[in-house]
């Protein structure tokens, strides 16, 4: 299988090495490949050609989320660069962005406090707005070959994230109380 | 089986016979059985036109005594030996029946590890061999219906099902003699029925209300691709759960005490009867006659069973939201709701349904058969019924996270809810003592930080890794979910270049053994012999086999060296031979060493078609 899987998820896929994909690109050219490989266009293969099916499968829906999310996206990027972005080792962030975030963490407490369903809602919205501009920027940083600077922006963004998928999770947890 | 079929273009598959495959809604109260025939999907009834199999078996010394209509008559004379709703009962044990509070049925139960067990005057049935029962009767009428025997079978299954009640829903079909062709999620086969019927495009939530669970999905239909943006659900709320709501308060209402099972069951049958009736009515009797002589006569006003069942709607309602935020997505998006299970007749379902969307639900397929109907579709495709360009492609997800428990109990989630299947996802782990020689791995399942509050699928242990100090070990534990949504899990210790590995699917209850046992059985009561039946099965895989690899020789001959050609060739020629002789189990593993062997080409095979349809969609593009 080796061989095959040498290509990297940007080359399998038909699409230039660079943050910005053009996103219907993106779908069809997983359409397509998912059209010949996935397990169901093999239901009537032997035991061979099923498991190859899976395999292939498996790489496909990899790759595709891998390079639809913008967060992961940039972390391949880097990674096939071969920068680290050391997200466990190296911890240290900027002052302001810290002094941010806490802001944030503490506005979604409040809410959270209150049972404001409607609050957690707007904060979601506008950290949403705060990443999208910060995709573009870490996009810019990519590619123009800024790798410090990206691997900076992208643990800010490993943040961001965090904090939104846990207003996700509060949302929930009130919603079923 | 053929080897691998791809097709080029410009190249005509070989023609084959249409190979009759059915698909199965195999449901809490009732089951179904559908086909393609002549193009149409269409419900297989029985002798008496009734496209309803009521999911009762019931049983007696001798084994089975009737399925269907005829168990559903017996089980007010009958209760511990009729089994209802059995599928409440896949993969489950004693405790969570418990929890779910549905101990108060008539049964017998003896916990089993993994699964409950149910006490029959036939002896102790698993819920897997309740099921089979079940199959096997859908399996008879349609071969007497289609004409011939089946070559396979789509099985369908709550999106919610966890890979315990999916493990057990296979064995079932696999003990009752279905080659299963695929596990498919209830709701969207209900969006295949529906959305090919209606060429349908754009996002779509199915909102599947069943006897005993409850699903919502949100599909996005576009160009022949049915992907599931993400899935919610209860797999131990539906219909039934109505019933009891209003039969509960009808005890409450009339002070009954010291009900006999009969007078449970009736009391039940009664308030489902009064359920529908509230579905056309505004009012509704009430009426029992009980064991004691006693009489019970309550007047229902729909207000009032509204009322008594608004905090199950409610459940339903916060799911269907959190399966909406899951997809990103708001309420405005959906372009239309499809609603299924019979339980979506009640009328304050469908207003729920439609104010949390915006829009009147879709409501013009029958919401009891459409699962089954998308079901068959599925399996008259995966059959190989279809030509190119009249197929469609399915991308389904898994409901609940996939962990590993880490040092103090917790869930380290290693495959998230609503990924996209099949998919694969490895994680390293280190040792927490010198040392240290074995890990002790165990898979969970669901969304909550504490192992405790998941679902345990699998323990195992990785042993003889060399003693090495803390921290210096890299375990990587595997997880890959296939296209059924079926997880198996292996660890390999890695710095040491000795490797310790281990595969586990994990199993509930029900050994492989234990299921070759209940197929033996099976085979001897039908007064088959299994070896001759096996014998004739290998011989048909190596010809098969034989006839398949030829073909990809002619297309794709050259995308193999001379020497991995003759090491194939030499499998082959050692395959004719073996399968000259009466031993199956020889001829299976002739069988499985040419599998191996050819992976590779196939795989070559496989890139080279990504490629053709790659570049082929460049040359479309630019022809535009």
């Amino acid at each position: 299988m080796s061989k095959v899987f040498s290509q990297n998820f940007f080359e399998w896929f038909g699409l230039p090495l660079a943050f910005r994909v053009d996103t219907q690109m993106l779908s069809n050219a997983y359409r397509e490949i998912q059209g010949q490989v996935h397990p169901d266009r093999h239901a009537q293969s032997g035991e061979a050609g099923k498991r190859v099916a899976m395999q292939f499968s498996t790489r496909a829906n990899e790759a595709f989320d891998t390079l639809r999310n913008p967060l992961r996206r940039a972390i391949y990027l880097l990674e096939l660069r071969g920068v680290d972005i050391g997200a466990e080792s190296n911890t240290a962030m900027e002052p302001a962005f810290l002094f941010e975030q806490m802001e944030w963490r503490e506005a979604v407490e409040d809410a959270l406090t209150a049972k404001n369903v409607d609050e957690l809602d707007r904060l979601l919205a506008r950290l949403r707005a705060d990443a999208r501009l910060r995709y573009n920027k870490l996009g810019a940083l990519i590619d123009t070959n800024a790798d410090q600077a990206a691997v900076e922006a992208v643990r800010q963004l490993m943040f961001l994230e965090k904090v939104q998928s846990e207003i996700g999770d509060s949302l929930a947890a009130l919603e079923n109380a | 089986m053929a080897l691998l079929q791809i097709f080029e273009p410009g190249l005509a598959t070989a023609p084959h016979a249409h190979r009759l495959a059915v698909g199965i809604d195999l449901g809490t109260t009732n089951s179904l059985v559908a086909a393609v025939r002549s193009g149409v999907a269409a419900v297989l009834p029985d002798h008496q036109g009734r496209p309803l199999l009521p999911s009762v078996v019931r049983y007696d010394a001798h084994g089975v005594n009737a399925v269907g209509h005829a168990a559903a008559a017996q089980a007010l004379s009958d209760p511990k030996n009729t089994i209802a709703s059995v599928k409440r009962y896949m993969g489950r044990g004693l405790a969570d029946i418990r929890a779910q509070g549905g101990a108060q049925a008539p049964y017998d139960f003896v916990d089993a590890p993994g699964m409950l067990k149910l006490v029959t005057r036939a002896g102790e049935k698993s819920p897997v061999e309740v099921s089979a029962d079940i199959l096997r009767a859908l399996k008879v009428r349609a071969i007497e219906s289609l004409g011939g025997e089946l070559s396979g079978a789509v099985i369908t299954v709550p999106a919610y099902f966890d890979d315990a009640q999916r493990q057990a829903t296979k064995d079932a079909a696999q003990l009752a003699g279905l080659e299963v062709l695929r596990l498919i999620n209830e709701p969207t086969a209900a969006a295949i029925a529906y959305g090919l019927e209606n060429a349908a495009e754009g996002v779509y939530a199915i909102y599947d209300l069943g006897g005993g669970t409850f699903d919502i999905s949100i599909l996005r239909l576009s160009r022949g691709v049915f992907e599931v943006m993400a899935t919610g659900g209860d797999s131990a709320l539906g219909g039934d759960d109505f019933d009891a709501a209003l039969a509960q308060w009808a005890v409450h209402e009339a002070h009954l005490s010291g009900l006999s099972l009969r007078d449970q069951r009736m009391l039940l049958i009664e308030a489902r009867a009064a359920k529908e009736r509230l579905s056309d009515a505004d009012t509704s009797f009430y009426s029992l006659p009980m064991h004691d002589g006693r009489t019970l006569g309550l007047h229902v006003t729909r207000k009032l069973f509204e009322a008594l069942t608004e905090p199950l709607l409610k459940k339903t309602l916060v799911v269907t939201r959190k399966a909406l935020r899951d997809a990103g997505l708001s309420a405005v998006d959906v372009k239309g709701t499809v609603l299924v299970g019979g339980a979506t007749r009640m009328p304050q379902v469908r207003q729920a349904v439609a104010k949390q969307f915006g829009c009147a639900p879709l409501t013009d397929l029958n919401p009891d058969e459409v699962v089954a109907l998308g079901a068959a579709m599925q399996a008259n495709l995966l059959a190989g019924n279809h030509s190119e360009g009249d197929d469609w492609l399915l991308l389904d997800v898994i409901p609940l996270s996939l962990g590993l428990e880490t040092m103090g109990g917790l869930a380290e989630r290693v495959i998230p809810r609503n990924s996209t299947i099949p998919c694969a996802r490895a994680q390293e782990f280190t040792t927490f003592k010198d040392g240290q020689t074995a890990m002790a791995i165990h898979v969970v399942q669901g969304e909550r930080d504490l192992v405790a509050d998941c679902r345990s699928l699998a323990r195992f242990e990785l042993r003889g890794m060399p003693p090495m100090v803390a921290g210096a070990a890299r375990i990587r534990v595997s997880f890959q979910v296939d296209a059924d949504g079926l997880l198996s899990v292996s660890a390999e210790e890695k710095t040491s270049g000795v490797k310790a590995q281990v595969v586990v699917k994990p199993s509930y209850g029900l050994g492989d053994d234990e299921i070759a046992r209940m197929l033996r059985e099976s085979f001897e009561r039908a007064g088959d012999d299994i070896k001759v039946r096996a014998l004739a099965e290998q011989r048909v895989e190596a010809e098969q086999m034989q006839a398949a690899l030829a073909a990809a020789f002619a297309a794709d001959g050259a995308l193999l060296s001379d020497a991995e050609r003759a090491v194939l060739d030499a499998l082959i020629a050692q395959l004719r031979e073996t399968a000259q002789g009466s031993d199956h189990i020889r001829i299976k593993a002739a069988v499985e060493a040419l599998n191996r062997s050819s992976e590779e080409f196939a795989a070559r095979r496989m890139d080279r078609s990504i490629k053709v349809a790659l570049t082929g969609r460049m040359v479309d593009s630019i022809g535009v």
